[in-house]
Formats: structure tokens, C-alpha cells, sequence
């Protein structure tokens, strides 16, 4: 619950400086989108309020609504978890760029065994979630953990009930790694589980894993961390065992082509890279390209412009990975390029 | 000029009743039209499933948000089967609640229970729901689902209902956490209404030499059987509808099981887990359509309920 406090203290404090903004400055910008990103982008605008004067107003509804309300223009910006892809981006005339990365962690709750001792890998955890593995001590698991006593009880896989982009993140790396599991279930924000029962929220995932035994879930890695939840590693694709932790993140982070990928479409499963956390992902804003507001469009674009230069702390603080410094450059250069204003003069030089 | 005086007045009476008689009526036929809106928009939010599923929407138990392939029986299950478990224990121990407030209990008793019963009503949904998650689930997974598996579940016919791993989640929690949520609004309203059959009445029937249980069997639920009908089917329109508490203990799995022990869905709380991050067209619209469902449910149930009613009053004419 520590996660959801602080969610809400943070979001008092924003309430509290942006209803001081009213008085002294009326103007802001305004974003609406993902629940994921919330605690870091009400924390930024704390912070850039009391920098600039330039309050920023975040309503996290979801990345659906987030991505419906940009499309009719209710926001100045709006965020989600799930990249849209390049054909969908252009069709509603939009711009998308990460601001920040977070990890996906399997969480379990076995007898006797502690965080970060079980071993996995993408295969054995899709068989998991697809019920063909249904025993801890599967002969593929015990192959993964030979040092361990794995328990000869059945697995009840937690997932979650409701549409996340942690899902998305966590069914996009299955996906990749699993053939069966790209046919059978596919990868979204929510998918038709195979297995396993559902839990609201991480909170509700994390609650179901710790209150019952061999149990397997997956929850944010801040929420994992803060919860002292018992974590695995996985194998990589280069085939070594990593913990998930910062540097596993910024490892994942950092081997990704992101110059290669028009629209920033990434997620970062699966990455390349030998410290690599498999089960990243990034979290994006959306704009229009073309700017009615042109001033209003400026603002937001100097607010992300400042938590990439100042944000990075905040965000390490919140358990969030910075972006490395090359991304945060082609960031900068795409926005020259391509969110303009109506006569097709560039917002930031 | 007295008499114009209260002509005057007379006048004002009669502007300021017809002003009220047009405030009421405004407001009746302002929930009238506040219902066929509803109903429109959520006609017109469902179209795109209709079209593309049909009646199949009903009977299928596909739930594929990647496919776009959706299907309602699931939580249309979920949804009867959650609330007919909450009103069998909700409605015998209302009628208890309500017999103890109104005959038996001594009177220094009544105000309190009365008003703790009362209080149970305003506890939010979601103290509920995180209350069955956290105490009532542990508890029933380790002490009553063990116990119903040997017992019950090796049981012939009823066995494969009461059969399944312990978790402490799923259907049977879900419509004991209904029950408890509902059982207020029943027995309060059981009780107001039991409360007003006319004393000489019962009295009469303990003259008579009647036992406590015939007297209210027989004299005070014939008596008041619309009110408790009508307390019934309040506590049933909170259950069908509820959301957070389901959410919570229902164990939210797309899944057609036998077993009460295992999770399930409830038509509410597919709704909320879903509508916030669901994008697509036919997404959005069949969770829309789902609400449509809801709505028409209730609606056949209330109709029943009535229907009940009506039959139950024809009977007693033929009686009589």
C-alpha cells in the first residue's frame, strides 16, 4: 500500500500547488493518459512549478482515455504506456516520444525461497502463464534452479484484471519469446488469459501473490521494490541471468536501436545486451504535430525538455530509469523536425 | 375590499399550485427522460458489437481483447450467479434481523442495532471489497473451502459446485461479500415495514394463541409482502450492480467453470477493470453492450418481481 499513499500524498501536494497556481498564474498545460507514469509527472510538475511558475495539470485515466483525448484535442498532451505505431500516429496526425523507463518483474511466493533465487526464462514463464507448466516442480523449472528445492505443489498464476500497460509490456516480452504464446494469446493491454486468476492493479496482483502460496505474478518493478516482494531473474537474450534493478533497466534502455525505430515505436523487451533486463518497457507522450496553440505547444515542450535535464534524480528517487543521454538527443532533434505550428514553422529551433 | 383581498390571495394559491403541480411533474418526466437517454446512448455505444456479433454476443464465452472476438456469458453468469448467492443468505438472516428489531428485542436494544445496521449500508463498497481481499479470503481459503472440498465437494450432483483449489477467491466469496453488503438494505427495509402492521392485528393472532413464527409468517409477511418484496429487490439492484467489492474477491478470470470456488466475472466489474484502458472500437462497444445488459437485467427482474406481486394479489382474491 506504501506505493498508493505515496501516490496519494503526491497528489495532494500537486492539488495544493496547482490550486496556488490558479491565483498567481492561470495558464497551463494540461496532459491526461497512463496511470504508470502519474507519480513521476506529478512530482515534475511540482518541481518545474516551483522552478518556472508554469504549473502542469496530469489526470491519470488510462492510456485509452489518454490516447482518446488527445485525439479530440481536450489536452495538450496525452500519454500511454502501449507506443502507438507509426501507420496509427500518422493517421491521427500525432507525435509520440518516451520519457522515462520502467521494468516489468515477475514476483513469486514459494516456500523457502527468497528474492532473486529463482531462475527463469522467457519459454518456462510463457508455458506458466499459457497452464501448461502447472507444478513448481516441473522438470523444465528444476533444469532452470538445479541449487534449489522447488516444492511439489500446484502454481496459481496472478495476472491482472484489468487493462494495464504493465500487461502490455509483460505480454509483448511472452510474445517474443514464445511462439505458442504470439498465437494463442497475442500481446495488448489486456489479453484472454489462459491461467490464473486476476487482481486489480498492482496492488491487487501484489496482494493475491503474498497472501497465497506458489504463487507467480508480475507487478511494476517500483511497486515490487517498495513491497519487498520476491522477485527471479530471468535469462536474457544473451542468455545470462539478471536481476532486475536499475542498471538491468538503463542496460536494456541503452542496447535499443531507438534511431531505427520511426515514431520511437519501442518497447524494450527482450533487448539485447548482456546486463539486460528482458522485461522493460518506456513509458510515451503523444502530441499533435501540428500545433494550434503554438504557445501552449511550447510549454509542453520546454516542460519535458527540463525533466530531461533535471528530472533524472526525481525519477531515480520515485524507482524510475532515466533515459540514457542518446535517446534523450533524438528526442530533441525529432521534436525540431516534426511537431511544427499551422504555417509549418518548427516549435523549437 | 376584504373580499378582494382574498380573491387576491386565492389567486397567488392558485398560480403558486400549479407552478408546484408543474415542478413535480417536471421532475418525474425529467427521470423518464434521463432513463431513455441512457438507454439510447447505451444503444448507440453497442451498435458496433451488435452488428458484428449478434445474438452469438450472449452465448459466447470468447473474452479476446487482441482478436477482437468478445462474447458475454461469462460475466452475465458471474453477474446471476453472485447475486442469487447473496440474496439465499442475505434474505433469511434480513428476516431474522428484522422479526429480533421489531418483536423480540428488548426495547434498550432496538435504537442501537437499528442504527448499527443503518451504518452497515454507509460503509463504502471498496472497504468492502478490500476487507474480503485481505481478511475474509485468507480466512475462508484456510478454514471453510478445505472443509467444503471434503465435505461437500465429494457430495454426488452438488459435489462439482463446491469443488476446486482453495483460494479464498471466486464466485462463492464474491456472493458471501454481496450478502453482507446487501443485508442491510433489506433488513432496514423489512424492518420499517414490519413496523407498521397495525398492532391489533397481531395482537389478535397472539390471542388466538399463535406462536411468534406464525404470527409473522402468517400474519405480519402477508401483510407487508410488498414492502418486503420491495426490500428484496433493492438489495438485488445493489447486488447486480455492484463493482469495487466484486472486483476485489471474484477473482476477475474470463473463465466458464462449474465450480463456485473458482474465479469468475461479474458484468460490473469486467466494466470497471476494463473500460479505462480499453482502446478499439469493438472493444469499447462490447464493454458498453455489457452495460446494456446490466441494465435489461434488472430491468427483467424487476418486471418479475412485479409480476410476482400481481400474481401473489389475484390469488388472494380467489381466497377470499
Amino acid at each position: 500500500m506504501n506505493n498508493k499513499l505515496r501516490q496519494f500524498v503526491i497528489g495532494i501536494a500537486a492539488t495544493a500547488a496547482l490550486a496556488c497556481a490558479g491565483a498567481s498564474q492561470a495558464a497551463g498545460i494540461t496532459g491526461a493518459g497512463a496511470t504508470f507514469p502519474y507519480p513521476i509527472y506529478a512530482k515534475w510538475a511540482e518541481a518545474y512549478k516551483a522552478q518556472t511558475g508554469v504549473g502542469m495539470n496530469y489526470q491519470s485515466i488510462g492510456s485509452g482515455g489518454g490516447i482518446k483525448q488527445i485525439t479530440a484535442k481536450t489536452v495538450d498532451f496525452g500519454a500511454s504506456d502501449m507506443p502507438l505505431k507509426p501507420e496509427e500516429l500518422d493517421k491521427n496526425g500525432l507525435v509520440q516520444f518516451p520519457t522515462v523507463i520502467g521494468g516489468v518483474v515477475p514476483v513469486v511466493n514459494i516456500k523457502d525461497i527468497g528474492a532473486g533465487q529463482l531462475k527463469l526464462d522467457g519459454a518456462t514463464l510463457a508455458n506458466i502463464y499459457l497452464g501448461k507448466i502447472t507444478k513448481w516442480n516441473d522438470p523444465a523449472l528444476v533444469a532452470l534452479n538445479k541449487d534449489l528445492k522447488l516444492p511439489a505443489d500446484n502454481i496459481t498464476v496472478v495476472h491482472r484484471s484489468d487493462g494495464s500497460g504493465t500487461t502490455f509490456i509483460f505480454t509483448n516480452y511472452l510474445s517474443k519469446v514464445s511462439a505458442e504464446w504470439k498465437s494463442a494469446v497475442g500481446e495488448s493491454t489486456a489479453v484472454s488469459w489462459k491461467a490464473g486468476i486476476g487482481g486489480k492493479g498492482n496492488e491487487g496482483v501484489a496482494a493475491n501473490v503474498q497472501r497465497m502460496k506458489n504463487t507467480i505474478g508480475y507487478v511494476e518493478y517500483a511497486y515490487a521494490l517498495q513491497n519487498k516482494m520476491n522477485t527471479v531473474q530471468m535469462k536474457n537474450r544473451d542468455g545470462q541471468f539478471v536481476k532486475p534493478e536499475d542498471n538491468s533497466f538503463k542496460a536494456a534502455a541503452a542496447g535499443a536501436q531507438w534511431d531505427k525505430a520511426p515514431g520511437f515505436y519501442k518497447i524494450l523487451t527482450d533487448e539485447a545486451g548482456k546486463g539486460s533486463w528482458p522485461i522493460s518497457g518506456a513509458t510515451f507522450v503523444l502530441m499533435h504535430k501540428v500545433q494550434e496553440k503554438p504557445e501552449t505547444g511550447k510549454e509542453v515542450l520546454k516542460f519535458f525538455d527540463w525533466t530531461y535535464d533535471k528530472g533524472g534524480k526525481l525519477a531515480s528517487d520515485l524507482d524510475y530509469v532515466p533515459l540514457p543521454e542518446n535517446v534523450v538527443k533524438l528526442i530533441r532533434a525529432a521534436w525540431k523536425t516534426q511537431i511544427k505550428d499551422a504555417t509549418g514553422k518548427a516549435l523549437v529551433q | 375590499m376584504p373580499m378582494f383581498l382574498r380573491e387576491a390571495s386565492l389567486k397567488r394559491h392558485t398560480v403558486l399550485d400549479l407552478l408546484f403541480r408543474n415542478l413535480t411533474r417536471v421532475s418525474a418526466f425529467g427521470v423518464l427522460v434521463l432513463l431513455a437517454a441512457i438507454i439510447g446512448s447505451l444503444v448507440v455505444g453497442s451498435m458496433p458489437t451488435i452488428r458484428a456479433f449478434g445474438f452469438g454476443f450472449l452465448t459466447s464465452s470468447d473474452w479476446d481483447p487482441v482478436n477482437d472476438q468478445f462474447g458475454a456469458l461469462i460475466p452475465i453468469v458471474g453477474t446471476l450467479v453472485t447475486s442469487a448467492i447473496a440474496l439465499l443468505i442475505a434474505i433469511p438472516v434480513s428476516f431474522g434481523i428484522a422479526i429480533f428489531l421489531t418483536e423480540l428485542s428488548p426495547r434498550v436494544l432496538r435504537r442501537p442495532l437499528g442504527v448499527a445496521i443503518e451504518l452497515l449500508a454507509g460503509i463504502p463498497s471498496i472497504i468492502y471489497g478490500m476487507w474480503g481481499l485481505f481478511v475474509f479470503a485468507p480466512l475462508f481459503a484456510e478454514h471453510v473451502e478445505p472443509w467444503l472440498n471434503d465435505h461437500i465437494g465429494t457430495m454426488p450432483y452438488i459435489g462439482p459446485f463446491f469443488s476446486g483449489p482453495p483460494m479464498g477467491i471466486g464466485m462463492l466469496a464474491a456472493g458471501i461479500i454481496l450478502a453482507i453488503m446487501v443485508i442491510p438494505f433489506i433488513a432496514s427495509v423489512m424492518r420499517d415495514v414490519f413496523e407498521v402492521v397495525p398492532t391489533l392485528l397481531k395482537e389478535s393472532a397472539y390471542g388466538l394463541g399463535a406462536t411468534t413464527w406464525e404470527v409473522m409468517w402468517k400474519v405480519v409477511l402477508p401483510y407487508t409482502k410488498i414492502g418486503v418484496v420491495g426490500g428484496i429487490m433493492l438489495g438485488l439492484g445493489r447486488a447486480l450492480g455492484e463493482t469495487m467489492a466484486v472486483t476485489f474477491v471474484i477473482g476477475n478470470a474470463h473463465e466458464l467453470s462449474k465450480s463456485l470456488l473458482m474465479p469468475g466475472n461479474s458484468i460490473a466489474s469486467a466494466l470497471a477493470n476494463e473500460f479505462t484502458e480499453a482502446y478499439g472500437e469493438l472493444y469499447t462497444s462490447a464493454l458498453i453492450e455489457l452495460g446494456l445488459i446490466l441494465f435489461f437485467i434488472t430491468f427483467v427482474v424487476l418486471s418479475l418481481a412485479r409480476y410476482m406481486l400481481y400474481k401473489l394479489g389475484q390469488r388472494e382474491g380467489q381466497a377470499s
